[in-house]
């Protein structure tokens, strides 16, 4: 029982990693139409804006000051995320080819400077020491960080939530999904969402960035690419432009991906693309994704 | 007076010229509508009015030039749109598609006025507009468009796959809404067009072919020719 418990969380955690990566990806595709590739650059620029911070903070980071890196390279990464909007993103809409080809050189550039500038081998993240604790939960020990990741994706969750459901800019948001061209037409400036969800997905990718570090054990502009693909999957899953629906895609694949490795090594990838298969042989427009017009 | 002058708009879609220099005017406070067979560009002059689609050629409203402006800037010049399939938000409630098109800071009275329209909104408010019937979607489509203090309204066949009860209470609230307010219409349904023209525009194969009154509408064979129906009387 302790083992299925430990597979669980630990699935779970990964599953937080997937979605704090996903989220952005699912409202741009969502709101915009834009298949961001761009989107692990993000995440790169998130963890080493952490990574610096933490290092410059001091070798025994506390957990204040993880949070506060964390929150860092959050910003940076939303920051990055605005202006790849503002200088590129803004003259390619409705040009989809250009816009996958721009943002996968964006992707191409950010990991070669980082590469240039940080080499591409892992460096270890400054991590308060209780991240090496672990947490008995129903006889299983849980390794701590694995916590961290999913109180974040949740608190993450809540807010987006709250963003979309209570605000304005959130109701823009949701109403520029279903119609974009409508909500123009009542005069509503739809380009502010579009800043405001790339500064957003760029800062739980920012965010997601640091965390990945930590589980990756070490920084590195080479850490993205998996992830990546991972939050394509998930949002495919969970719907184009369903934060709920990536949460919920992104726990089930960091769950079904944990048993199968557990029980065949190597096998959690393939389960996941069988998954992805039947999801879009069954359901094309994903869990909780709506049937465009 | 003319609250919108259209001049030789020429609009193409995806390598398609759908609008040839099509010119009319749209006389301040009065009931303009747009008529001519299916696919004559008429939906599609609304939709380039509102900066969907780019064109050449002069859009003015009271004088200022709006072709080329962007959509959201045309509306906030007084521009409303009402479009041919609606095009509410279905996951919002309506409270949550009239808050959308609300850009008054002091909206009251104008909510006052949509929900003496349309008593049914205010009761359904909190529902999700996705869930609504035809004839209560198209109310939020038209009480958007009356939400804010506009030049122009556009309307497009707000009648269109209404049942024939809902024809006339949607026809009702057009004339209530005409009394105040200037209307380009695009409507197919000839006796509400009869009751509520004051100026008439038959556009056929991308151009105006016909703008003047609206006695024309009485004479059978003026509406055979022109629109390809029967209506009016002999």
């Amino acid at each position: 029982m302790d083992t299925f418990i430990l597979i669980g969380i630990t699935g779970i955690g990964l599953g937080a990693l997937y979605f704090l990566v996903a989220s952005g990806l699912s409202l741009i595709y969502g709101l915009m139409g834009v298949l961001n590739f761009a989107h692990g650059s993000f995440l790169t620029v998130g963890a080493f804006v952490g990574f610096w911070l933490a290092r410059t903070l001091g070798p025994d980071t506390s957990m204040p000051e993880f949070i506060l890196a964390m929150i860092i390279g959050g910003l940076a990464a939303g920051a990055f995320a605005l202006l790849v909007e503002q200088l590129l993103i803004t003259r390619l809409y409705d040009r989809h080819i250009d816009q996958a080809l721009v943002t996968v050189g964006v992707s191409l550039v950010v990991g070669a400077v980082l590469g240039g500038w940080f080499t591409n081998d892992l460096q270890i993240f400054p991590t308060p020491l209780w991240f090496y604790t672990a947490i008995n939960v129903g006889g299983a020990m849980i390794p701590a960080d694995r916590i961290v990741y999913i109180a974040t994706a949740v608190l993450l969750l809540i807010a987006n939530w709250a963003l979309l459901k209570f605000t304005r800019i959130g109701l823009i948001i949701r109403a520029g999904v279903e119609n974009r061209h409508m909500v123009n037409a009542l005069g509503v400036n739809v380009r502010l969402a579009f800043s405001t969800v790339f500064f957003l997905g760029g800062f739980a990718a920012g965010v997601g960035g640091v965390l990945v570090s930590v589980y990756s054990n070490g920084v590195s502009p080479l850490i993205a690419g998996t992830y990546l693909i991972y939050g394509f999957i998930v949002v495919v899953i969970g719907g184009m432009g369903s934060v709920p629906g990536s949460f919920i895609a992104a726990m089930l694949i960091g769950v079904i991906r944990q048993f199968a490795n557990y029980y065949v090594t190597g096998l959690g990838d393939f389960v996941v693309v069988i998954l992805l298969a039947g999801v879009l042989l069954i359901r094309p427009q994903g869990l909780l994704g709506k049937v465009r017009a | 007076m003319n609250a919108l002058s259209v001049k030789d708009l020429h609009v193409k879609i995806n390598e398609s010229h759908i609008l040839h220099g099509v010119s009319f005017e749209v006389p301040t406070n009065k009931v303009t509508v747009l008529l001519g067979r299916n696919g004559v560009g008429k939906s599609t002059t609304l939709r380039s009015i509102m900066g969907f689609y780019q064109g050449t050629g002069s859009v003015t409203l009271n004088g200022k030039e709006i072709l080329g402006m962007q959509t959201y800037k045309i509306a906030q010049s007084g521009v409303a749109f009402v479009p041919e399939d609606r095009e509410i938000f279905a996951s919002l409630t309506v409270r949550e598609n009239l808050s959308l098109a609300s850009r008054e800071k002091d909206s009251d009275a104008a909510y006052k006025l949509v929900y003496s329209l349309f008593p049914e909104l205010d009761t359904r408010a909190a529902q999700q507009a996705g869930s609504l019937s035809g004839g209560q979607q198209q109310m939020v489509a038209i009480a958007r468009a009356l939400l804010n203090k506009n030049e122009i309204l556009l309307v497009d066949e707000p009648t269109k796959g209404l049942a024939p009860k809902l024809v006339s209470e949607v026809a009702e609230v057009l004339m209530k809404v005409a009394e105040h307010s200037t209307m380009l219409l695009v409507e197919q349904n000839l006796s509400l067009v009869k009751k509520i023209a004051q100026h008439v525009i038959v556009m056929d194969q991308g151009r105006v072919v016909y703008q003047g009154g609206p006695e024309n509408l009485n004479d059978a064979a003026w509406v055979h020719q022109m629109l390809g129906v029967s209506g009016g009387h002999k």
